[in-house]
């Protein structure tokens, strides 16, 4: 592998900046270790070698005439395939997108792209972001580099695998409930949620409306806050987009990254730990608690009684949205048509496309979303959970009254076995317990990696939450983790993950 | 499905001794903003297929809506001139069903939180007021347009496949609920017509659609249903669609009342169903069974935050509302000099906006009553469209008339010059034009045909020469008849005297 | 324990239009049965003074103005259809009513 390909976006975007390398190099570069490691990996359902070096040459051309668009101008970048890409591929990992090119970009493309990253594919996820492992992927899953008979996490698994692995310095996912933020901690990433309405959800194929919010997937901090900063802000398109200023998150993460913890009021939430917690990640969890102390940080246990409702109203709320987002999948206007035998009609056609189109896990959300938006069990179902998510609002409310910060594990247990939960839905479930109150509330949050859990040598993930629109408290403190985890451990986390064999 | 077209019927008389009938009306009124109601596509439908669309009225994945700001304050006026109250925070809501038509297969419309609710308007009906309760007026967006393609009508039933264009997708529509109209008896019918026809004519006042039923910018959905006289209950009600002018509205109603009747009486149920409105065959057929599988499961739209309208902003457009009709009526029949029962036949034939336009373009006001409550009356009755669907405008109206105050033509070419008009002939000038209609005054013209006429018919030319003057009705009867009506007949007669002293 | 029975699992994939076949309707009515049990906890939870959360951000009143903006091309909106005719999406034919 060239060193190149294991430099962080920062570091990249200086080198380009000072004409040691070109944007079409490094691209190239990322694409050959695409070529050479995704094989295993699977990381990518769709890879723009192309597109990506013209853009990149684009890119070059720009900075001989001094016109760099940014910081991060011919830096490279990997999208989830669930945000839409004029004249590229999108399948959202469905059968019943194969095939599928959108005539329009995503607001994040479009900013990607005005913002001149070249977009290097397309990543695999769990069919219309529906799981916490990507093996829903109707396209086969993606492995972890960590161990490739591992879960990558999900529903970003791709994204997350991508950077891991060093096929991109940068990538993009979506978090409805967890699938930036789990994966990040599972592969020894850093992964971004923003306050909802932070970043832009037009082009991005829903799966639930109202906790959905893309972010960045990287690794390190410093490169998650300079790829928000690209993407974020208001959208008119978006008609949840806040319409303010944000302030810069790279200065937050640069600020952070002193490690100076002084002053800063942390809390534990006393909810998100217990039965289920794999001792390991409970282990790296209290050691950087005290790490944070040692820094100056003020630590404080925090309950949220609430939480403990959260996962049931979120597998309440999120499959009534997607039902309702899932039936534009009809074969009428795009995507996939199956049509049976005999003379169907659009309603035969609709229903053999739908049986044969989506996988097991999105007909059970969607069965499930439909049963408890159904006259009869609207109130006791989604209604009540509509009011559970005021009752998480309320906790955060009162412990952001206390502290600065909220921190948990990111994920209760470390990245499991390829095929173990995969017939177990609610064994799956449980591993967005710790990141779900946050989508549920709209308040930001960020996954770092947290030292490798002693039982199966696996990387876990520390999670940090901060009230809706503070969003740069938790590139802070993300920032400042990372810094003294980098001093503990001697280097980045990754340069403890196998080498990977190459094709 | 039953498209059974041999259905029993009651006399309505008999119907009326025996059941209460039960109304509601259900308007859809089409806006007519700039952009559609959640994009920025052109709200006009027509034109090449599938050419107005984009990713949000296509429903393509990843799309979002935002709400046309124009559009809420069109319902907003629309609900304060029904006499609503506006919602201080209402939210859009989806409503689940699959159907090809609609893109995203819901429709985004509002469900329990309507931006305008608890409302009224009192319609006129020969004479009587009849106050309409308005349940609630909302928000909500279009579908695509279908072609069905195969089978021997171009109508669903049969076909062998559709053809969808999404133009139409998405276009801003209000959706007028009414509460259920008790007491108006035998007059339902025509309080059903009526209070769609005044209803048309206050949003054209409101100036927010261009409210043609036969262009579906209005559409009518009818519900009835009876009750054993007397009873005080309200019986299992049957919705028809596809209404599109107001004398059907009134005919449906009728057709509904006589059917459900004839059910009734026979010991039957009426099924709770949509029927279909057939306007050349005047009957109602079987659409769809409304049973519990229409579960649509509402639920707030997630893509779109609240509406929540500030009372400052409903206090000013309240302030941009038309004369209420009440008051309107009674203004302009003192302005008109008309009686009350020439008001009334205006207002119930669904001309009072028609009759002041008319006025307004230049016409006497007791001439364009006339022509649209005469000629024009007669024509539309006998096409069974509605007066504002013919194809003829107001000031096409006032020209004729001014055409007759000029004595370019008289009443009988008028008459003419309508049919011509009506035919697409042209505007009045050009039919007049085309048709050759002038009257004849040139005395060159007419010299000749007088002087035609007494060498025809010289006894009668003799008896004039004797004095007796009133003779000379069948010499300009001959005139007449050889210039085909275009004589000036006044300019004839002196002429006929002249060379006749 | 709210249940879910299979002939209700047959019932909402009609609601839903996805054609499961019988082996599909027995292996998810059990696990459906198991995910409801588990989110029921929250029955009763929160009373009638919790208001409920439709929106995580309290955002109102986002209008656009009443501007057209240019759209898709109708080569580029039919351009996924799964079959055109006459510049048209062609779909099968329609069960129902006229629209």
């Amino acid at each position: 592998m060239t060193e190149i390909v294991r430099s962080t976006a920062a570091t990249l975007a200086e080198r380009i900046a000072a004409g040691e390398v070109t944007s079409v190099q490094l691209t190239e570069a990322h694409l050959d270790r695409i070529d050479a490691v995704d094989g295993a990996v699977h990381a990518f359902l769709h890879v723009d070698r192309d597109g990506a070096l013209a853009d990149a040459a684009e890119s070059d051309a720009r900075r001989a005439r001094g016109q760099a668009r940014g910081p991060l101008d011919g830096v490279p970048v990997a999208v989830k395939d669930v945000l839409t890409t004029r004249g590229l591929p999108t399948t959202c990992g469905s059968k019943i997108l194969e095939g599928w090119v959108p005539p329009y970009d995503a607001t994040v493309v479009t900013r990607l792209r005005e913002a001149g990253l070249p977009i290097l594919g397309k990543t695999n996820m769990d069919e219309f972001a529906m799981g916490s492992s990507t093996e829903h992927s109707a396209y086969g899953p993606t492995r972890n580099p960590w161990d490739l008979d591992r879960i990558p996490g999900g529903s970003g698994g791709g994204s997350a695998a991508a950077v891991a692995a060093f096929e991109a310095p940068l990538a993009i996912g979506t978090d409805t409930g967890g699938s930036i933020r789990q994966p990040g901690a599972v592969t020894g990433t850093v992964g971004v949620k923003p306050t909802y309405g932070g970043v832009s959800r037009y082009g991005l194929v829903a799966l639930a409306n109202s906790l959905d919010q893309a972010g960045p997937v990287t690794r390190t901090v410093l490169d998650a806050a300079m790829l928000h900063d690209v993407i974020g802000g208001h959208d008119p398109r978006d008609s949840t987009s806040i319409a303010q200023e944000w302030p810069s998150f790279t200065e937050a993460a640069r600020a952070g990254a002193t490690g100076d913890m002084t002053g800063v009021k942390v809390g534990v939430i006393t909810e998100l730990a217990g039965e289920g917690w794999q001792p390991g990640v409970m282990a790296r969890f209290q050691e950087s608690v005290d790490l944070l102390v040692k820094a100056g940080a003020e630590v404080v246990e925090v309950s949220c009684p609430s939480f403990v409702h959260a996962l049931a109203a979120y597998y309440l709320i999120l499959p009534a949205e997607a039902s309702s987002n899932l039936a534009k999948f009809d074969a009428m206007r795009f995507g996939l048509r199956v049509t049976p035998e005999g003379s169907p009609s659009a309603e035969d056609v609709m229903r053999a496309t739908r049986d044969a189109g989506f996988g097991d896990e999105v007909k059970r959300r969607i069965i499930l979303g439909t049963y408890a938006l159904s006259s009869g069990y609207y109130d006791a179902y989604y209604g009540q959970a509509q009011k559970i998510r005021t009752l998480i609002s309320r906790d955060f409310d009162a412990a952001f009254a206390r502290v600065d910060v909220l921190v948990s594990p990111t994920a209760p247990t470390t990245a499991f076995k390829l095929g173990e939960k995969l017939d177990d839905p609610m064994a799956m479930y449980l591993n967005d317990l710790a990141t779900i109150p946050a989508n549920l509330a709209g308040v930001p949050g960020i996954s770092v990696p947290n030292g490798l859990a002693d039982e199966d040598g696996l990387p876990s993930g520390f999670q940090v939450l901060a009230p809706a629109l503070a969003d740069d408290r938790v590139y802070r403190v993300g920032a400042a983790l990372e810094a003294i985890h980098a001093e503990q451990w001697g280097g980045p986390l990754l340069d403890k993950a196998p080498e990977l064999e190459t094709e | 499905m039953t498209t059974s077209t041999t259905e029993a019927l009651m006399p309505f008389d008999d119907v009326l001794a025996a059941y209460d009938p039960a109304l509601g009306l259900e308007v859809h009124v089409e806006l007519n903003t700039a952009s559609k109601m959640f994009c920025g596509c052109p709200a006009e439908f027509g034109g090449e297929p599938n050419a107005g669309v984009c990713p949000t009225c296509l429903g393509l994945p990843g799309a979002m809506p935002v709400v046309n700001g124009k559009a809420v304050e069109s319902a907003i006026r629309i609900g304060l001139a029904l006499n609503c109250d506006i919602a201080e925070w209402c939210r859009f809501a989806r409503k689940n069903y699959f159907y090809p038509d609609m893109p995203k297969n819901f429709q985004t419309s509002q469900y329990d939180e309507p931006i305008a609710f608890d409302g009224w308007m009192d319609v006129d009906v020969e004479g009587e007021t009849y106050r309409v309760e308005i349940e609630r007026a909302h928000m909500e967006e279009d579908t695509g347009k279908s072609l069905h393609v195969g089978g021997s009508t171009g109508r669903i039933h049969g076909a062998d496949h559709s053809l969808v264009d999404y133009n139409r997708a998405g276009i801003p529509l209000i959706e007028i609920v009414t509460r259920p109209i008790l007491g108006a008896g035998e007059k339902a019918p025509e309080v059903a017509k009526a209070y769609v026809a005044q209803l048309r004519e206050l949003i054209v006042a409101l100036g927010v659609s261009e409210a043609r039923m036969d262009q579906g910018n209005l559409r009518a959905d009818v519900n009835l249903s009876l009750s054993p006289k007397g009873s005080g209950t309200l019986g299992t009600r049957t919705e028809t669609k596809n209404v599109n002018s107001f004398r059907s509205v009134e005919r449906a109603v009728r057709y509904e009342m006589q059917r459900h009747a004839a059910i009734l009486t026979s010991g039957g149920s009426i099924l709770q169903e949509t029927r279909h409105w057939h306007e050349d065959t005047g009957i109602t057929t079987s659409g769809r069974v409304k049973s519990d599988a229409e579960d649509y499961r509402y639920f707030p739209e997630p893509d779109l935050v609240p509406v929540a309208p500030s009372r400052e902003w409903v206090e000013e457009l309240r302030g941009t509302l038309p004369e209420n009709p009440t008051a309107r009526r009674a203004r302009l029949q003192a302005e008109w000099g008309f009686s009350d029962l020439e008001m009334r036949d205006t207002v119930g034939a669904g001309a009072l906006g028609l009759v002041e336009e008319t006025i307004a373009a230049g016409a006497a006001p007791q001439a364009a009553r006339k022509w649209w409550l005469g000629e024009l009356a007669r024509r539309s009755n006998e096409d069974g469209v509605d007066l504002v669907d013919l194809p003829i405008t107001p000031a096409d109206v006032a020209r004729i008339q001014a055409l007759v105050d000029e004595k370019v033509v008289n009443d009988k070419l008028a008459r003419q010059v309508f049919e011509g008009v009506l035919a697409g002939e042209g505007t009045p000038d050009e039919v007049v034009e085309k048709r050759g209609l002038a009257v004849v005054s040139d005395d060159g013209a007419l010299g000749a045909a007088v002087d035609n006429a007494i060498a025809a018919n010289p006894d009668v030319a003799d008896k004039i020469r004797d004095g007796k003057v009133a003779a000379a009705g069948a010499l300009i009867g001959a005139v007449m008849k050889e210039m085909r009506g275009q004589a000036d007949a006044g300019r004839v007669r002196e002429l006929i005297l002249e060379k006749l002293a | 324990m709210p249940e879910i029975t299979r002939d209700e699992v047959a019932h909402l994939a009609t609601l839903a239009r996805i054609d499961l076949s019988d082996a599909e309707l027995d292996h998810l009515a059990p696990q459906l049965s198991v995910i409801l049990d588990s989110v029921a906890s929250i029955t009763g939870v929160a009373g009638d003074d919790v208001p409920p959360t439709s929106h995580a951000l309290p955002l109102t009143n986002v209008f656009r103005e009443d501007v057209v903006v240019p759209g898709l091309t109708a080569e580029e909106a039919l351009a996924g259809a799964p079959e055109v005719e006459e510049q048209r999406f062609s779909v099968p034919r329609i069960l129902g009513e006229e629209a």
